[in-house]
């Protein structure tokens, strides 16, 4: 598993998605960060975060396009496959690899928090929750991604379809969000949903509120996606 | 070292391997020879746990590859059709992560200089893959096969896109890989698994069609003996070769003669085949001697493997090709050749040997005959 981790990590920087990821990441949550905290006069970062799950949401899909899709395309997954190393190991080198560059990218955060300070009092909950929420997303979404990666051969296709399905993921809950008073067939669709919706929990960490359920709901998703391939 | 038991795959309807099972001793090379599509690939694909039979069994050293496949792949290095390069990264740093990903106990520097050295690699060690040759790409593939020392190699096609200088020296490398490893190798280039392989399995159709040494195979396919025989005639005329023709024909011991091309003017090769019990060269050189020919000259030829592969592959196994005879021989090699046509050009002709004239063998019949009268007709002009 280190082996195909530090391969992938590797791969990730020669082929520069690393750095457009990194550069976009930060660009765009710092945009957000400006808007969001410094010209509004709050030390509350809790709008910057609801604002990140649409970067996490667009650009997850470009970190996890290539991990399966390529080496099925170049044929490396022959190597791989007949490695004595088990479907496991090759899965879980990737999935951490890419949940590694989106940590690195996440941890930009205790940047803003070092800035907040020289400006104000931090509330700390609020941003420790947050991060936790953003990891946690972050990690449920490129499994996500990853599952479909395996899926083709074709990189763009991956990536559209993991943005697509990611984005499915999150309106569902608005569409059904109506649904809630109404008869019981449509109550069951709305619990169904939201059961399996992320926005909402993701919400609730924002909120500081570091739910259980939550963190198991996250680590649950990730690691279905991920034992599917 | 290697077993294979009733192995088949299915890619929905298609069978593209059919029960085939075969036995690999220890430090034996075995080529895997087969036309295109003939379920090579398919079959070292399943040796190497890279995709999952249908039914039946293979084990790598005792270890049955699908119950515990960690520990059966261990024990194979595996270079696929295509090698499985990740092309942004250098040699040094690929076969490195090989190292790493094949848990390899065996001193790191050393054991991949090592693998260079074997494959001359040693100076592209620093350059990207991307940037290589084929050939040399061809043997970073073989290196990452030969990293952690596995007892079993198997290579697909490990010669394709090499010039003739790599060529050789991949087979030099194979055949002295030969003696501490367990080999298989596949390839469709006949004299490349002639000059390799102890021992030779011929698959067609996802069936395996033959077994055993270059040798053994032969004998199996045909008892028969082949000569070619180059007799002048006293007219150099075409009447000549009728002549010559059904005369040896009617020789005791002849199955089947031939009259192959002019070689000089009047001149003309004979193909014969004996049944193997009569030695036919003394009574030959008696015949001519009666009639006032001369051999210039004759030369015994057992089938090639080339003969062998044709045979087995076009008339579809074994057992058809004996029955038939020196019938089906003649479908089996379609030859090309240029011949002079009446008007003086000359024309790549795809020779039958069914279509010409001088055929003497058993029932012939009678309208491609005169077919081929033509065409040879035009040959002497």
């Amino acid at each position: 598993m280190l082996a195909i981790y530090r391969r992938e990590i590797g791969a990730f920087f020669t082929s520069g998605v690393a750095y457009v990821f990194l550069a976009v990441f930060w660009l765009v949550s710092g945009i957000f960060f400006y808007n969001g905290v410094i010209t509004s006069g709050f030390a509350d970062t809790s709008s910057l975060f609801s604002s990140m799950f649409y970067v996490v949401m667009f650009l997850i899909p470009v970190l996890t396009m290539k991990l399966l899709s390529e080496e099925k395309k170049n044929k490396t997954d022959q190597g791989l496959l007949t490695a004595p190393i088990s479907l496991w190991d090759i899965v879980l080198g990737k999935y951490f690899a890419a949940l590694t560059l989106f940590v690195i990218a996440e941890s930009i955060i205790f940047v803003y928090a070092f800035v907040i300070n020289y400006l104000g009092d931090v509330v700390w909950p609020t941003l420790i929750g947050n991060y936790f929420a953003t990891l946690f997303l972050g990690a449920a979404f490129i499994a996500v991604g990853l599952f479909i990666s395996s899926l083709t051969e074709n990189q763009m296709a991956s990536a559209v379809v993991s943005l697509v399905v990611i984005f499915v993921i999150y309106l569902s809950e608005m569409l059904v969000s109506n649904f809630e008073n109404g008869n019981i067939f449509k109550k069951v669709i709305f619990r169904i949903v939201s059961s399996i919706a992320f926005y909402s929990r993701y919400i609730e960490f924002t909120k500081g509120v570091f739910s259980l359920p939550g963190v198991v709901f996250f680590i649950s998703t990730a690691s279905c996606s991920t034992s599917s391939p | 070292m290697i077993e294979v038991r009733n192995l088949t795959k299915k890619y929905g309807d298609k069978l593209a391997v059919n029960n085939i099972s075969f036995k690999v001793e220890k430090g034996e090379i075995l080529g895997f020879l087969g036309p295109n599509g003939a379920g090579k690939s398919t079959t070292m694909n399943m040796l190497t746990g890279y995709i999952s039979s249908t039914s039946g069994d293979v084990l790598i050293d005792g270890v049955d590859i699908l119950e515990d496949p960690k520990k059966a792949k261990a024990n194979i290095g595996y270079l696929p059709e295509i090698p499985p390069l990740y092309v942004d990264m250098t040699v040094e740093a690929y076969l490195g992560f090989v190292y790493d990903m094949k848990k390899c106990k065996l001193p790191r520097k050393a054991h991949l200089k090592d693998v260079c050295n074997l494959c001359r690699i040693e100076d592209v060690r620093g350059r990207l893959i991307k940037n290589l040759s084929k050939g040399y790409r061809q043997r970073v593939g073989l290196a990452q096969a030969l990293i952690n020392n596995p007892p079993v190699l198997i290579l697909d096609e490990p010669t394709v896109g090499l010039d003739p200088n790599q060529i050789i020296e991949i087979r030099t490398l194979i055949k002295k890989l030969g003696k501490r490893h367990t080999v298989i190798l596949s390839s469709h280039i006949l004299p490349e698994i002639q000059a390799v392989c102890d021992r030779i399995i011929i698959i067609n159709k996802g069936t395996v069609a033959a077994d055993g040494t270059a040798d053994e195979i032969a004998k199996n396919i045909t008892n028969k003996h082949k000569m070619t025989l180059r007799i002048e005639g006293p007219t150099h005329t075409a009447d000549d070769k009728r002549l010559i023709t059904e005369k040896i024909r009617v020789m005791d011991g002849v199955k089947y003669v031939r009259a192959d091309m002019e070689r000089e003017k009047g001149i003309y090769d004979y193909d014969v085949e004996t049944d193997g019990k009569t030695d036919v060269r003394r009574a030959l050189n008696k015949l001519c001697a009666d009639n006032g020919w001369n051999i210039l000259m004759l030369q015994l030829s057992d089938l090639t493997l080339e003969d062998i592969f044709l045979k087995i592959t076009m008339d579809e196994g074994l057992d058809k090709s004996d029955d038939k005879d020196g019938k089906s021989k003649s479908k089996s090699k379609p030859k090309i050749e240029i011949k002079t046509t009446a008007s003086g050009k000359l024309k790549a002709v795809q020779e039958d040997d069914e279509e010409e004239d001088s055929i003497i063998g058993g029932d012939e019949d009678e309208e491609t005959s005169e077919a081929g009268t033509e065409e040879n007709n035009g040959g002497e002009e």
